[in-house]
């Protein structure tokens, strides 16, 4: 089992994604089809997660988040860019390696409902990584294996013989993260992991991931839309439109200070469920909507909905600067 | 002035093959005129089969509204024919709900929704009602509305598709609407947008509504009178300042608790509810939230608690120790 090392500023991140884009092509015709395009999914992304860190990914629909995870799984292959998963890179590995690489990182799906397969228990749902990749032959111990599991993950090792069914979204979703931590994995994708769930259930899954990380020494990308859920389970965050990054920092420093108007936007946006707070917030909320990945704006994409935008923004792309310690942005207005 | 609606004791069944379930059982509320009133709840609380047996709009079988008296506007809606319904559907009481691609149809233009509506229930011609189409896109935000009339519902985003809804609702200037998680499917820019413009024009055109959502974040911003819901009965009810900051029912006590907020810091853990969604086909004569609930005593397996009265008027807890609550949180915290 892995054991959390210390923080170091020296050690190699676990994971680093350099330039990373993928256009997905649009076509045109039926017969005689022809490439009118492409969807700019991800154009142009750059982070690092250190071993032992959530990394949020935020942003709206369609602004790449997704995407970029299931790149990083390999689950795509990307435009241009590399994927360096300690080291070597996701895209050049062979299939020896990439079996190696599926035990060492996994993904736990946002939907508990269509992400078991509905016709088998929850002890073959969950020992099928653990049989497939041979890692232990023998059936009994595999079922040991699997009540263990069950049971890190708070459920009665008695549900191994239930189907998905029978069970509640909550209790699903704990055999989606039973499942993938069945090969004991040092990296996982949790793609809206708790979107799906009702808030009682939601912080239930959130304190499980939590300790999860904790107790195996687990890396988590946490692509999520919830911003709260965010702010509270991740220690460093990346809000991601269009297809790029806008800002990066340390949860607490990005959601108190953030200096990018879209992620000003995307803050000011959500509700805080407290009637008070509420009454005292200044509230204006931010004009049209999320222009299209195939023909983007030019410069930087956020201008055409900005309030603080100059000509100067339709033309060059802003890069990433770090404007204070570990605190990214890119944005040419802020300073 | 009696109350737009009033809603008294109503019951609603669904014959399933796990059994009965009783998806809403004896809820009363009011909803006063102009008011914006949330029901909130989580899945299989009952919020929003308890919204459509207001409008008669549950599928029998296998469902079907087995007790309850609905008064609107000084009728019993439960007494008239269906004729008379779909009369009030649509002219008297508007509806928005969640996914506005299912509820839009889909070969029709943005126009002939709208007109539609207008014909049906104010006999208006062609002409006026493409009029009044116009000008109601205009006033819901739509940019260059004139060629959006003649598109189709796939040609426009989600969140335009749901300003759509809101000016279809609102074409018979009604009095109350229906608004079933109207922002859920939406992005939280955009469902910032919408919510606004729904508060914007109800307060405007004095349109009472009911807010369907799970999300506590919502009704803060929007309402002013809160209802909670929890295995199909109101378990809170009392103006948003109360149930936020008074809460008086367990339930509403842990839901506040477990929800992340994005205005504090990380704390260490989050303070979830425990235990499992109720089932609804097996509840017994006890209070339904005593198996998750921390303060359960002998009394609660015994009787299931009525909504009564607590300590300012309008607010209504269902806990046998709702006086005591207060006292237990301020030690707890």
């Amino acid at each position: 089992m892995n054991v959390p090392l210390p923080e170091s500023a020296t050690e190699r991140p676990l994971l680093e994604v350099r330039g990373l884009a993928m256009h997905f092509p649009v076509s045109e015709g039926i017969v005689l089809t022809r490439k009118i395009g492409d969807v700019k999914a991800v154009d142009g992304v750059d982070f690092d997660i250190k071993r032992g860190e959530t990394l949020g990914l935020v942003g709206e629909s369609g602004c790449g988040k997704t995407t970029t995870g299931r790149c990083i799984l390999r689950l795509e292959r990307p435009t241009a860019g590399e994927i360096l998963f300690d080291g070597q890179d996701v895209n050049r590995m062979e299939r020896r390696d990439l079996v190696v690489l599926r035990r060492r990182m996994q993904v736990i799906f946002q939907d508990p409902y269509s992400s078991l397969n509905p016709r088998m228990k929850v002890g073959d749902i969950i020992s099928e990584p653990i049989k497939v990749h041979g890692v232990e032959p023998d059936a009994r111990r595999r079922r040991d294996k699997v009540r263990d599991l069950l049971s890190v993950c708070g459920l009665d090792p008695k549900f191994a013989d239930r189907y998905p069914h029978e069970m509640s979204g909550g209790q699903r979703q704990r055999v989606g993260i039973a499942r993938a931590l069945a090969l004991d994995p040092e990296f996982i994708v949790c793609d809206e992991a708790v979107s799906a769930l009702d808030v009682s259930i939601q912080a239930q899954v959130v304190n499980l991931l939590e300790d999860l990380r904790e107790r195996f020494g687990l890396t988590y990308l946490f692509i999520a839309h919830d911003l709260s859920v965010v702010r509270h389970l991740c220690q460093r965050v990346a809000v991601m439109y269009l297809g790029r990054i806008v800002e990066m920092a340390d949860s607490d420093e990005l959601f108190d200070n953030p200096l990018h108007p879209y992620t000003q936007a995307l803050l000011s946006a959500v509700p805080i469920p407290d009637p008070r707070v509420e009454a005292g917030r200044e509230f204006r909320p931010t004009p049209g909507e999320v222009p299209s990945p195939i023909n983007p704006p030019s410069g930087c994409v956020f201008h055409p909905r900005c309030p603080m935008a100059v000509e100067g923004c339709r033309q060059a792309r802003p890069v990433l600067r770090e404007l204070r310690p570990r605190h990214w942005v890119a944005c040419s207005e802020v300073n | 002035m009696p109350p737009l609606l009033e809603v008294r004791a109503l019951h609603t069944e669904f014959r399933t093959g796990a059994g009965l379930v009783r998806a809403v059982d004896g809820i009363s509320y009011t909803v006063e005129h102009g008011e914006t009133v949330a029901i909130v709840g989580e899945s299989g609380s009952g919020k929003s089969v308890g919204a459509l047996s207001i409008l008669r709009l549950i599928p029998d079988p296998p469902g079907r509204i087995t007790g309850g008296e609905i008064l609107f506007d000084g009728k019993d809606l439960r007494g008239l024919s269906e004729a008379e319904m779909r009369e009030i559907r649509g002219r008297d009481i508007g509806m928005v709900f969640q996914e506005p691609m299912t509820s839009l149809n889909p070969v029709l233009t943005i126009a002939r929704q709208i007109t539609e509506t207008l014909e049906q229930h104010q006999g208006a011609d062609r002409e006026t009602a493409e009029r009044r189409a116009l000008e109601l896109l205009e006033m819901v935000g739509i940019a260059d509305p004139k060629r959006r009339l003649k598109q189709y519902p796939h040609q426009l985003s989600g969140g335009m598709r749901q300003r759509v809804m809101i000016a279809v609702a609102l074409a018979c200037n009604p009095k109350l609407i229906i608004a079933d998680e109207p922002t859920t499917a939406l992005d939280v820019t955009i469902q910032a947008q919408i919510l606004e413009l729904m508060k914007s024009l109800t307060r405007k055109l004095g349109v009472a509504q009911i807010i369907i959502t799970h999300n506590l974040g919502v009704v803060a911003r929007y309402a002013s009178r809160v209802n909670v819901m929890y295995a199909g009965r109101i378990v809170e009810a009392g103006s948003a300042e109360a149930i936020y900051h008074n809460p008086r029912h367990p339930y509403t006590m842990a839901l506040l608790k477990s929800v992340p907020r994005l205005d504090q810091p990380r704390r260490a853990r989050l303070d979830p509810v425990d235990g499992q969604p109720p089932d609804l086909t097996r509840l017994d004569g006890g209070c339904s939230f005593r198996p998750r609930c921390r303060f359960a005593v002998e009394q609660c397996a015994k009787a299931r608690p009525p909504l009564a009265a607590v300590a300012e008027p309008g607010h209504l807890s269902a806990c046998f120790r709702s006086a005591e609550l207060s006292d237990i949180r301020d030690v707890a915290a």
